[in-house]
């Protein structure tokens, strides 16, 4: 996985399956600090703290943690590479927080990517679990939130066409507006 | 968030249409969507899925990320569901999503080239 923003598709892909009905997706850049940092939350299923110590092992794959398998440990990875950190917290019926914290200008990060491809297709899911995505770069914001798009859509679904695609150019104009923002 | 009107604009649209379907009716496109999906390439096979479809304005079809199937050597892996009839395509691409949706969706005829049969005995 060459983007990061396909390593956070595959993190939640565990927190739909650990039923959720709610994802944060925070990212966080401090060029400043030399920071990139990407928070997922959800409020699953969580898990015990046995099977916590071993999400992170790549070959710890029986059939009640399979949801996790490889994924971690290559989003795992992907931080450390750019001696960074990653942590992940769980409690049984609360919810699991996972935390990778990248160097922003370490020569092995990877670019966050197309990352409202990634939110466009957690929006598409089954279960109709709320997305909530907040964007930082330094002192600009970016918020999105599938709740208050609910409210305007006022039952209409997210697997209209028109809406998906409304959703992918907001994420993309909103992303851009921060970062061009910072650089004039 | 910005350009909430133009959300409106679409909402309006569509609650004129909504009332002439439920929602299961019409085809079901499947995309594993796993680990080894996504490191396959499934994600932008899924956008050009939706792009193609939307494009066309073909909203009877509903397009699902799913999860692994278990032949994770020959994702991506999409399945095109038409009531009980079931097709499986493997290594799919941005350029085979658009052979299955204008061949297959839009003309009936199963793209054979990349049927899971050609792949799996």
């Amino acid at each position: 996985m060459n983007e990061l923003s396909l390593h956070i598709l595959d993190i939640c892909q565990n927190s739909i399956k650990a039923n959720s009905t709610l994802i944060e997706i925070i990212i966080t850049e401090d060029t400043y600090h030399n920071l990139f940092e990407i928070i997922i939350k959800d409020n699953g299923c969580g898990m015990s703290d046995k099977t916590l110590s071993e999400v992170a092992d790549p070959f710890f794959t029986t059939r009640t943690t399979r949801k996790i398998g490889l994924g971690v440990s290559l989003f795992k990875m992907a931080a450390e590479m750019t001696e960074g950190s990653f942590d992940i917290q769980s409690k049984v019926d609360i919810g699991t927080t996972v935390k990778a914290v990248f160097n922003h200008n370490h020569i092995d990060r990877a670019p966050l990517g197309l990352i409202e491809e990634t939110i466009c297709i957690l929006v598409l899911n089954e279960a109709n679990i709320d997305i909530y995505y907040k964007h930082s770069f330094n002192s600009q914001t970016f918020i999105f939130d599938t709740r208050e798009v609910k409210k305007v859509l006022d039952g209409i679904s997210f697997t209209n066409f028109d809406v998906i695609m409304w959703i992918k150019n907001n994420i993309k104009e909103g992303i851009f507006d921060i970062h061009k923002e910072e650089t004039q | 968030m910005k350009s909430l009107d133009d959300l409106k604009k679409i909402r309006d649209a569509a609650q004129k249409k909504v009332t002439m379907r439920s929602k299961n009716d019409g085809t079901r496109v499947l995309v594993g969507m796993a680990t080894c999906g996504i490191s396959a390439g499934a994600r932008p096979v899924m956008n050009k899925f939706v792009e193609e479809l939307s494009n066309r304005s073909l909203d009877n079809v509903t397009v699902t990320p799913v999860g692994c199937i278990g032949e994770c050597a020959i994702e991506p892996i999409v399945e095109v569901l038409e009531g009980e009839k079931r097709t499986t395509y493997c290594r799919v691409d941005v350029r085979v999503a658009e052979r299955i949706v204008k061949e297959h969706i839009v003309g009936g005829k199963v793209v054979q080239d990349y049927v899971i049969g050609k792949f799996r005995i």
